[in-house]
């Protein structure tokens, strides 16, 4: 019997929800990128586009799940294709949170009085770290390169220390006037670290069936 | 939407004993419709009403209308063996005739007159490339049919059913005698099949009908409980004697 592929169908179907998954994690990104560039530049143009294009990412978050729900419904998904299935549940979530984020942050810099003074802080550093994070995870993902998920999940503990080090500047600030939104957008952006995190390790769940923890297996 | 069959209100006893009950249903064009239910539920006496089949039994009988494009198949002056030429039927079991490769597929189109050798030799290759089954065959075209494995002989069938042209095609559980890889192909195929044809197809397999169709009806005791998109039934059933029978509850 000649090697002939079967189930053509499902198995466009399956890449198709890979495609989305990667269109949401540019969106997210790019939601992320965006509502920093907006925070420090004073930009409430950009920061009222970032809440608007929210609803792109939750729209792709409904087209995800509703598209795994029929798969599983219909196909029968198994082995790799399987944790295609359940990654993209996971992994379309956390991506819904990081637009989320990023929604909290452009709507700080939508309503803020005057511009943040970011001189000296470790703020924009955090913001680098955790945008590169979830751009290393969507790369992992499309990729399929647990290497670089790994690093991902190494690259948290640098976030959690920037995290630190921004909230111990906030507690010396003099200046009380925009101590919460400091205090919300560096936590925003730490989360956002987690996120990206919680993606590489489903990267690497997708490609070995391994669990693993903050680089360490369950 | 387009129907290229439709069954309106149809009723069907055999003798005394009615078998189906009230059935309305359409057939989409160039869709496939599964037929689902227990054994016994009238799934494939109806599928053998949409090209009478049932003819051939005789204590059948039947009230209510069938449409082919609109035109009743149960009209006195329809032509049956035209009728089963634009609606052809794979049957459970694979049924190569005692005959080659080649002759399988030549014997319909030379019964409805075709005698040109070249034309016949396009038929057959057309046919057995339509029925996924050309590059393993044209080798050994003059061989028996009888020596082809059981998925290539129930494709050796659907090549015989495509050689006449026909418009519609009727399966009954046409992967039940295959393993899994054959089946599979099978499936491919519909999915193939159905840019040209109307597929109705009965499936004691739910997630066969799941992953080919794209309308799926669910009889129970010779009645159609429901009948729906086939995403909608395999997520959102409405009635929840089919909700129980998708999920293994019964039957």
């Amino acid at each position: 019997m000649e090697n002939q592929v079967t189930r053509k169908a499902y198995i466009e179907d399956l890449a198709r929800i890979q495609e989305k998954i990667v269109e949401m994690g540019i969106a997210a990104e790019t939601a992320a990128k965006n509502s920093i560039k907006a925070l420090l530049t004073f930009d409430k143009k950009l920061a009222a586009q970032v809440m608007e294009s929210d609803d792109i990412i939750d729209k792709l978050l409904i087209e995800i799940e509703d598209s795994c729900i029929l798969l599983i419904a219909k196909q029968q998904p198994i082995a790799h294709d399987l944790r295609v299935i359940a990654t993209s549940f996971k992994i379309s979530t956390d991506l819904e949170r990081i637009g989320d984020h990023a929604f909290d942050i452009a709507k700080i810099t939508y309503n803020l009085k005057k511009a943040f003074d970011f001189q000296d802080s470790h703020i924009k550093a955090l913001a680098d770290c955790a945008i590169s994070m979830i751009n290393m995870s969507i790369k992992a993902y499309k990729n399929a390169d647990v290497n670089l998920a790994e690093k991902v999940c190494i690259e948290d503990d640098n976030a959690d220390s920037l995290f630190a080090k921004t909230l111990t500047e906030i507690s010396n600030q003099t200046s009380i006037n925009t101590m919460p939104e400091f205090v919300f957008t560096s936590r925003y952006l730490e989360r956002i670290g987690d996120h990206a995190t919680n993606i590489a390790e489903w990267v690497i769940y997708l490609e070995t069936a391994e669990r693993i923890r903050k680089t360490k297996k369950i | 939407m387009q129907y290229k069959m439709q069954a309106k209100n149809l009723n069907l006893y055999y003798g005394s004993k009615q078998a189906l009950y009230n059935i309305s249903l359409n057939v989409p064009t160039n869709k496939v419709v599964a037929l689902i239910g227990p054994s016994g539920c009238g799934k494939s006496t109806f599928l053998k009403t949409l090209n009478r089949m049932n003819d051939l039994i005789e204590s059948v009988h039947i009230d209510g209308d069938i449409f082919l494009d609109g035109n009743d198949i149960y009209a006195p002056d329809t032509d049956i063996v035209y009728l089963r030429k634009r609606v052809g039927m794979v049957f459970q079991r694979p049924n190569p005739f005692p005959m080659s490769i080649y002759e399988n597929i030549a014997y319909g189109p030379r019964v409805h007159g075709l005698k040109n050798k070249n034309k016949l030799n396009e038929v057959v290759e057309k046919s057995l490339r339509s029925a996924a089954l050309w590059d393993e065959v044209k080798d050994r075209l003059t061989d028996s049919a009888m020596g082809m494995s059981g998925g290539q002989q129930q494709r050796l069938c659907i090549a015989r059913v495509l050689a006449v042209e026909p418009e519609v095609i009727l399966m009954d559980e046409p992967c039940s005698a295959l393993d899994p890889i054959s089946t599979m192909k099978i499936e491919e195929l519909v999915a193939e099949l159905k840019k040209n044809y109307t597929i109705v197809m009965v499936t004691h397999n739910m997630q066969q009908a799941a992953r080919v169709s794209d309308y799926t009806a669910f009889f129970l005791n010779g009645k159609l409980v429901e009948h729906d998109i086939t995403d909608v039934i395999f997520t959102n059933p409405a009635d929840k004697q089919t909700e129980d029978y998708i999920s293994g509850r019964f039957g």
